[in-house]
C-alpha cells in the first residue's frame, strides 16, 4: 500500500495547513490517546501529570509532531529518512509498535475535528496511508 | 458483562441523541469504502464505486449507510445486554454476509471520525471519545461473537 504521487501531493498540501497548529494537534492527539487507550500510559510513568493538556503532554505533543513533520519532508524515502528515529524507538524507548496504530488513529480524529472542511475522504485515506508508512519505517530497526 | 460508568452511559446516550443517522450513516459508510477500498468486496451489486465522488453520490451506499448506522440504536437501547441483543445479527454477518470481523473495527473508526468532525472538540471531548469508542468496541465484539 505505497504512497502514490497523488497521495504525496495531497499530504504535502494538507500538511501546510496542519503545520501552524502542530503543537495543539499533537497535544490533543496524545491527550486523547492517554484517555481512550489507558494502556499507553505505561510509557509515561515518569511524568507527574498525564491529564489532557498538561505540561508534559503538551511538550511531548510538540516533539511527536516535529517527528511527523520530518517524515513529511522525507516522504519519498521514509525508511532511510527515519533510521535514527527508528533506532531511538527500537533500542531506547522500546515502544510496542502496536501503539503506533493507536496514536495514528487519534491523530486522524484530531485532524478531523480541527479541519472539518478539509479532511475529506481523499485526504483521510492519504493521511492514513502516510501514517501507516511512517509507523512501518519507525519499526524498521526493531528486529 | 460490560460495566458502564454513569458518565459513560450519559456520554453515549447524549451523543446518540444528537446524531442524525441519515447524515452520519452515509458519510461513515462512504468513508469506509474510500479509506479501506477492500471493503467494497461486499457491495458488488451497488453500481458505480469507481471513485470517491461516485461512492459519495451513490444512492445505494447512502441507503445502506442509514441501515447500518440505524442498527446501533438497538445497542444504545440495550446497553446492559448488547451481546444478546446482537446474537441474530452476528449469525447473519457470519453465515450469510461472510464479513471479516476486522471490518467492524474499520467501520467503527470511520464512524468515530465522522462524529468527531460533526461535533467538534468541546462536545466530542477525550472522555466522550473514550465512552463512544468503548461502546463501538462492545458492539463490534457482540457482532463477532457468533462466528465459528
Amino acid at each position: 500500500m505505497s504512497l502514490t504521487v497523488k497521495n504525496k501531493d495531497t499530504i504535502k498540501s494538507f500538511w501546510a495547513k496542519v503545520a501552524p497548529r502542530a503543537e495543539e494537534i499533537g497535544t490533543d492527539a496524545l491527550s486523547r490517546m492517554l484517555v481512550v487507550y489507558p494502556q499507553t500510559k505505561t510509557y509515561f510513568s515518569h511524568w507527574k501529570d498525564l491529564s489532557p493538556g498538561s505540561a508534559p503532554v503538551r511538550k511531548h505533543g510538540k516533539t511527536v509532531m516535529s517527528g511527523v513533520a520530518e517524515a513529511v519532508s522525507k516522504i519519498d524515502d521514509l525508511t532511510n529518512g527515519l533510521l535514527t528515529l527508528s533506532e531511538l524507538h527500537a533500542f531506547q524507548l522500546r515502544v510496542d509498535p502496536a501503539n503506533f496504530k493507536i496514536l495514528s488513529h487519534n491523530l486522524l480524529v484530531v485532524l478531523a475535528i480541527q479541519f472539518p472542511d478539509d479532511f475529506t475522504p481523499e485526504v483521510h485515506v492519504a493521511m492514513d496511508k502516510f501514517l501507516s508508512a511512517l509507523a512501518l519505517a519507525l519499526s524498521e530497526k526493531y528486529r | 458483562m460490560v460495566e458502564w460508568t454513569d458518565a459513560e452511559r450519559s456520554a453515549i446516550t447524549g451523543l446518540w441523541g444528537k446524531i442524525s443517522v441519515d447524515e452520519i450513516g452515509p458519510q461513515a459508510l462512504s468513508r469506509l469504502l474510500i479509506v479501506a477500498p477492500w471493503t467494497q468486496r461486499h457491495f458488488a451489486s451497488f453500481g458505480n464505486l469507481s471513485s470517491p465522488a461516485a461512492i459519495m453520490g451513490n444512492p445505494k451506499v447512502a441507503a445502506h449507510g442509514k441501515t447500518v448506522m440505524g442498527g446501533l440504536d438497538r445497542a444504545v437501547k440495550n446497553l446492559d445486554n448488547i451481546k444478546a441483543a446482537y446474537a441474530g445479527l452476528s449469525v447473519m454477518h457470519s453465515e450469510k454476509l461472510h464479513v471479516d470481523p476486522d471490518n467492524f473495527r474499520l467501520l467503527s473508526d470511520c464512524i468515530t471520525v465522522c462524529v468527531a468532525m460533526k461535533f467538534g472538540p468541546s462536545c466530542f471531548s477525550p472522555d466522550v471519545q473514550e465512552a463512544w469508542q468503548k461502546f463501538l468496541a462492545v458492539v463490534a465484539s457482540a457482532l463477532s461473537r457468533q462466528y465459528h
